[in-house]
């Protein structure tokens, strides 16, 4: 019962802390929307009286203080309107989540690589950290980390593309609708245009999680718990496995959590090199068309996701661990 | 048990015990000079764009058929000699990396030397906000702030303030990796005894974190420095691809990689990989300098 008292607080104050942070991302959002944008510029053009145009702010609002514009725009927010699109002149949300799909099937076939290589590889090189085999998989994690994530999808494309001519370069080529999510992972010529992006965008992930693993590994294998289970008789690889990765799991968690951030980066240049039609790459090209509320919704989905996934992570810390309090989470 | 850790002691260890590491010291060595000494090697004055011949415009390097001796390494689109492009690219690569981090440095190091020494409310406090700035990417941070300049001012403003703008981004974002390091390392050393000697004998607070603290805390942040400079060269050329970086006519690797993109479906593939290559070689050296130097300064690591 207490248990799940505890479990209940941690998930109401990691909801709260969510909500503030989202809060505080709004608030950004909200400034940098007033700082650049002008709708009156693209509602009515450069070469409109000004008496007309103070008519028209009024009519949208503009003239009221920042506190009233505000919580006109939460509440838009709430309500899943976040303004339109100057180039697109449609709902920004409903740009955006029309771009979802792309790169959430990108990050979860990169991750699936990731998960796939980097915990035997790196369950390999804490068990065995003399043998050949470990050494060059550390060697090559440290040319990998010095890879910037776009060279490798040139390399990759000059390769495989323009060389071999085997794979394609860009795009995401054939979808099929699955209710309102349009997917390329069931046809054949999407998942072909999802290969090499997806290889590039694991490769950068790959060495950092290897490492992580193998530390955390690592950790464990040194503790006492570890050398009685030994002792006890158990096989090397129930040591392993049952013991061993069990525990470091909860590192491996809060520090890969760690790289949510860097992940939403590195999605963002790999789609640009393969031209993927994902969130990152309508964002860059918002920016260079200043579609100001595009930028700024934008902003706002990419701290959800943020935040959401963080808070996701943490949840999984705690199932992982059940000694992790809330005072003791750090 | 304290060994000495004089940053030459340190360098000479590493050296012995990593000969990797010497080599990558030395690469090193030898691309810092070649962008410093950029103006007196470079065949051609790169930002100088009067002086392209378009009918130079991509050639290949020397040793591929059709290049030409004047070109070592090739010409990209406008003619421009890639070799010198290099040069000057690394050289401004560098630069923003080398001021970048030590803003990080500035930043990073008095937070840390306050929080290790202080401790208490203002310790947690500063550990804290390091925690959450280190959650947020900040290559994130640095792609959505140089965003918002250009969405704001425009493409032509943000190329004209690209190395200030970067080097602040990218060193106000990196901080906590100098003020943890500076943090644990005070912890270790205000216990000592020679700065208790210093206290009881009436020095100020102040005086013992300057003078009896932060020379001997050196090494370590040597390291992290090190390390930084890799990841904020990565981040600049990250950004620069982007297009949120250094403009064309002032290129850095990262420019100069974008600028070559388009070409490598015409089977021109030196001008985005050579200077590819070069940011990897600059980067693998560093990174393997930054490991070396780790395992020789904490003997913790190493025993492994």
């Amino acid at each position: 019962m207490r248990g799940l008292a505890t479990g209940l607080s941690f998930f109401v104050q990691r909801a709260a802390q969510a909500i503030v942070v989202m809060l505080a991302i709004a608030v950004i959002a909200f400034a940098v929307k007033g700082a650049l944008g002008d709708p009156l510029r693209e509602i009515m053009g450069e070469a409109v009286p000004e008496a007309q145009r103070a008519e028209l702010r009024h009519q949208l609002g503009l003239d009221d203080p920042w506190p009233t514009q505000f919580a006109r725009y939460l509440g838009g927010a709430v309500k899943g309107d976040l303004g339109q699109s100057y180039v697109y002149k449609r709902p920004t949300l409903e740009v955006i989540a029309a771009k979802f799909p792309a790169s959430f099937e990108l990050v979860l076939a990169a991750s699936l690589i990731v998960v796939l290589i980097s915990l035997p590889a790196g369950i390999y090189c804490a068990v065995r950290p003399r043998s050949l085999g470990a050494r060059l998989i550390l060697a090559l994690s440290v040319l990998g980390i010095s890879v910037p994530v776009f060279l490798t999808g040139i390399l990759l494309i000059t390769i495989f593309s323009v060389r071999l001519g085997l794979l394609p370069a860009f795009g995401r080529g054939e979808t099929v609708p699955v209710g309102p999510w349009e997917t390329g992972l069931l046809t054949l010529d999407g998942l072909e245009h999802l290969l090499l992006p997806a290889i590039t965008l694991s490769s950068i992930m790959l060495p950092l999680f290897i490492r992580l693993i193998r530390s955390a590994m690592l950790d464990q294998l040194g503790s006492d718990y570890v050398r009685t289970a030994r002792a006890k008789g158990a096989s090397h690889l129930r040591v392993w496995l049952h013991h061993a990765l069990r525990n470091a799991l909860v590192p491996i968690v809060a520090l890969g959590a760690l790289q949510i951030g860097n992940m939403l980066a590195f999605t963002l240049l790999t789609e640009t090199v393969f031209q993927w039609p994902g969130m990152g790459f309508l964002f860059l090209e918002a920016v260079t068309r200043a579609d100001v509320p595009l930028i700024t919704t934008y902003l706002v989905v990419v701290g959800l996701l943020f935040v959401v996934t963080n808070t996701l992570a943490d949840i999984a810390s705690l199932w992982l661990d059940p000694r992790i309090s809330l005072e003791g989470g750090r | 048990m304290n060994v000495p850790t004089s940053p030459l002691f340190a360098v000479r260890t590493t050296a012995r015990d990593h000969p990797l590491a010497a080599v990558a010291a030395v690469v090193l060595a030898a691309i810092a000079l070649a962008a410093l000494a950029a103006p007196l090697i470079a065949p051609q004055d790169p930002f100088d764009l009067a002086s392209f011949d378009l009918l130079d415009a991509e050639l290949p390097p020397v040793w591929l058929e059709g290049g030409d001796p004047r070109f070592l390494l090739g010409t990209d689109s406008q003619g421009r000699d890639l070799f010198s492009a290099i040069l000057y690219g690394t050289r401004i690569s560098l630069t923003v990396g080398v001021l970048a981090v030590m803003i990080q440095a500035a930043i990073g190091i008095p937070l840390g030397l306050i929080a290790g020494y202080t401790g208490g409310r203002v310790d947690s406090l500063i550990a804290r906000l390091a925690d959450i700035q280190l959650s947020l990417s900040s290559l994130m941070l640095a792609i959505i702030a140089l965003a918002l300049v250009r969405a704001g001012l425009g493409g032509e403003t943000l190329g004209r303030f690209a190395v200030p703008l970067l080097v602040v981004v990218i060193g106000l974002a990196e901080w906590p990796y100098f003020a943890r390091t500076a943090r644990a390392a005070t912890q270790v050393e205000a216990a000592k005894d020679h700065v208790r000697a210093a206290r009881a004998l009436g020095a100020s607070g102040t005086r013992i974190v300057s003078s009896h603290i932060l020379p001997n805390i050196l090494s370590p942040l040597i390291v992290v420095a090190t390390t930084q400079i890799a990841s904020a060269v990565m981040t600049e050329a990250a950004l620069s691809f982007l297009g949120l970086g250094l403009p064309v006519t002032q290129p850095s690797l990262g420019t100069l990689i974008r600028s070559g993109y388009d070409l490598i479906f015409a089977g021109i593939w030196w001008v985005t990989l050579l200077p590819g290559l070069t940011l990897v070689v600059l980067l693998v050296a560093v990174n393997v300098l930054g490991d070396a130097l780790r395992d020789a300064l904490d003997p913790r690591l190493s025993s492994r």
